[in-house]
């Protein structure tokens, strides 16, 4: 055989916090490059929905006991937050992650190198939550600026607002990485799931107004408890067991929606 | 490093996906600064067999150390030290060509720094200097295919994993490519490659197993394989389609072993000058005649036989 010479890779193994944190870097240095294309979905709808909803609809409503006695934009924007980010997130879990599988395959790429496929979950999951609070931010600010935010208590519901999206999020970033294409399973999630949910879970007029029979159907969404959670930080009316409770709740969804996720990713790219 | 110094050993390694079975129990040694290489047809396991190889792909069955850990249970530190280039690109074809390099780079846990500078070598390296910030989507498939070469070597991996390489490129792409290879090689890099393409694997393999079927049917450097496979030349005698089958009979006993195809007979035999003019003596007139040596080709043919395999 020939001479040879002495070889030393230069990779390591890292810690699964630094390495989930390079995997948020990708995206975020993707994100820097091509954040133009979600400008739309991610900033300018939730503002129209402000603007056409909060203030246009909301000169039809006067304050009453229904909208806690506050102007119906101020009523509607802790909730409104809560639901764009809901949208966002679930837009953010659906054709990125079929992409990185089946489309780009980066996840295969990634998984060819020191990293695990629970670290490319958790630093997918990570700069979901990330891109969730841009949009938080963004929104919280043009509504504070148009007169739509009562107090500091909003800066709570931001942070309840991205736990929200992140409850919508994990489970479908987990299904979505069970799918071989994309089919009509995102249109059935954007069509019989995210869209009742933004119209019916109480974001825009108090579930009490509706059907008895509903309650328990809206009662088990991720978004009610979000809103439920968003309102009261924003207005300052935390209780000490409902807030619990529906942070049990939200908190109980990422966690399955994550041990699903971890389970469908070691699958798939380890198979 | 495991025993004999061997930087991947496999024993009775075995792959299946439900009930099939992709790997049936194939034995291998890779030893350092070798080129090894998996030749086979499509479906014979090559892939599979790389897959677990680079520890993306747990095993279901038999023994396996890549650079003396189980996969099983160290990928993370196998693959920190691999350079993987897969059948399919995956490449961020949304990110310029130094960012792909620079974000893998940093999953090897390297630093920016570091990664400035290698990134400058392999641009270099893969003839991308001029496309660097350039995204990725335009590029050509040879350039794709360079990008990823490139990319695989951020972390200086001791050995390097080529699934099908040249597949879709065109010759200058592929000779351009093996060039390359053969600069890695010369650097001390171990080599595994797959392929189909029997140029390809005479051209950079110093050893090879022929797999068909999940098995290894064969195992040696090209030219032991054709010397026990094959013979050292073969005369092609070319016919009118169909009047082929009845000259056979006349040069059975010229060569070691006669195939018949459509238009052709093809005699393997150690001289092959000497068999032609036993042939024209006997009266054969064929439309034309050829004597060449034997190639893999010849071995992979017969080993794996002339039947399509999809």
């Amino acid at each position: 055989m020939t001479t040879v010479l002495a070889r030393q890779a230069t990779g390591r193994v890292l810690s699964p916090t630094r390495a989930s944190l390079l995997v948020v870097g990708g995206l975020w240095t993707w994100y820097r490059r091509n954040w133009r294309a979600s400008v739309t979905s991610g900033f300018l709808q939730p503002v129209l929905y402000l603007v056409a909803l909060g203030f246009g609809f909301g000169s039809q409503v006067t304050a009453s006991p229904a909208t806690l006695g506050l102007p119906y934009v101020q009523y509607l924007a802790p909730a409104l937050l809560a639901a764009s980010l809901m949208q966002v997130a679930a837009f953010e879990s659906t054709y990125p992650i079929l992409a990185a599988f089946r489309w780009q395959r980066t996840y295969l790429a990634i998984a060819s190198t020191p990293i695990t496929p629970s670290q490319v979950l958790a630093g997918q999951l990570g700069w979901i939550a990330i891109r969730l609070s841009f949009t938080a931010v963004a929104f919280t600010l043009v509504a504070a600026v148009l007169g739509a935010v009562t107090g500091p208590g909003i800066i709570l519901a931001v942070l309840i607002s991205v736990l929200t999206g992140m409850a919508v999020s994990a489970p479908i970033v987990a299904y979505a990485a069970t799918l071989e294409n994309e089919g009509q399973g995102f249109n059935v999630i954007f069509r019989f799931i995210i869209l009742p949910m933004t119209l019916f879970a109480g974001t825009f007029f108090p579930v009490d107004q509706l059907p008895g029979w509903a309650h328990p159907l809206v009662w088990i969404t991720p978004l009610w408890h979000g809103t439920e959670l968003s309102r009261d930080a924003a207005f300052g009316t935390l209780e000490l067991w409902p807030t619990l409770g529906h942070l049990t709740y939200l908190a109980a969804v990422v966690g399955v929606g994550v041990y699903l996720g971890r389970r469908v990713f070691n699958r798939r790219l380890a198979v | 490093m495991g025993g004999n110094g061997a930087l991947v050993r496999a024993d009775g390694l075995t792959k299946r996906f439900g009930e099939f079975e992709a790997v049936r129990g194939i034995d291998l040694d890779v030893r350092p600064g070798e080129a090894f290489g998996f030749l086979g047809p499509n479906g014979a396991g090559k892939s599979s067999t790389m897959r677990m190889i680079s520890c993306v792909s747990p095993r279901s069955g038999g023994e396996l150390t890549v650079l003396g850990m189980d996969p099983d249970r160290q990928g993370p530190r196998i693959r920190a030290r691999l350079g993987v280039v897969p059948q399919l690109d995956n490449l961020d074809n949304d990110l310029s060509v130094r960012q792909n390099l620079h974000i893998y780079g940093r999953y090897f846990g390297l630093g920016k720094a570091h990664l400035r500078d290698k990134a400058a070598e392999l641009l270099d390296f893969a003839q991308l200097t001029e496309r660097a910030d350039d995204p990725v989507e335009p590029l050509s498939g040879g350039m794709k295919r360079r990008l990823t070469i490139a990319r695989s070597l951020i972390n200086d991996p001791e050995l390097l994993l080529l699934d099908e390489p040249t597949t879709g490129l065109d010759p200058q792409a592929r000779h351009l490519l093996w060039d390359k290879l053969f600069r890695l090689k010369q650097d001390g890099v171990t080599l595994i490659v797959t392929t189909h393409y029997m140029d390809e694997a005479e051209q950079l393999c110093d050893r090879l197993v022929v797999m068909d079927n999940g098995r290894i049917a064969a195992e040696g450097s090209p030219g032991e394989l054709i010397a026990k496979y094959s013979t050292r030349e073969v005369l092609e005698l070319r016919f009118a389609p169909g009047t082929q089958q009845d000259i056979e009979p006349l040069v059975a006993d010229l060569a070691d072993r006669v195939e018949v195809l459509p238009d052709r007979l093809l005699l393997y035999t150690a001289d092959g000058e000497a068999a032609l003019a036993a042939a024209h003596s006997r009266g054969v007139q064929p439309l034309s005649s050829l004597v060449r040596r034997s190639t893999l080709e010849d071995v992979f043919l017969r080993l794996t036989g002339r039947t399509l395999v999809d």
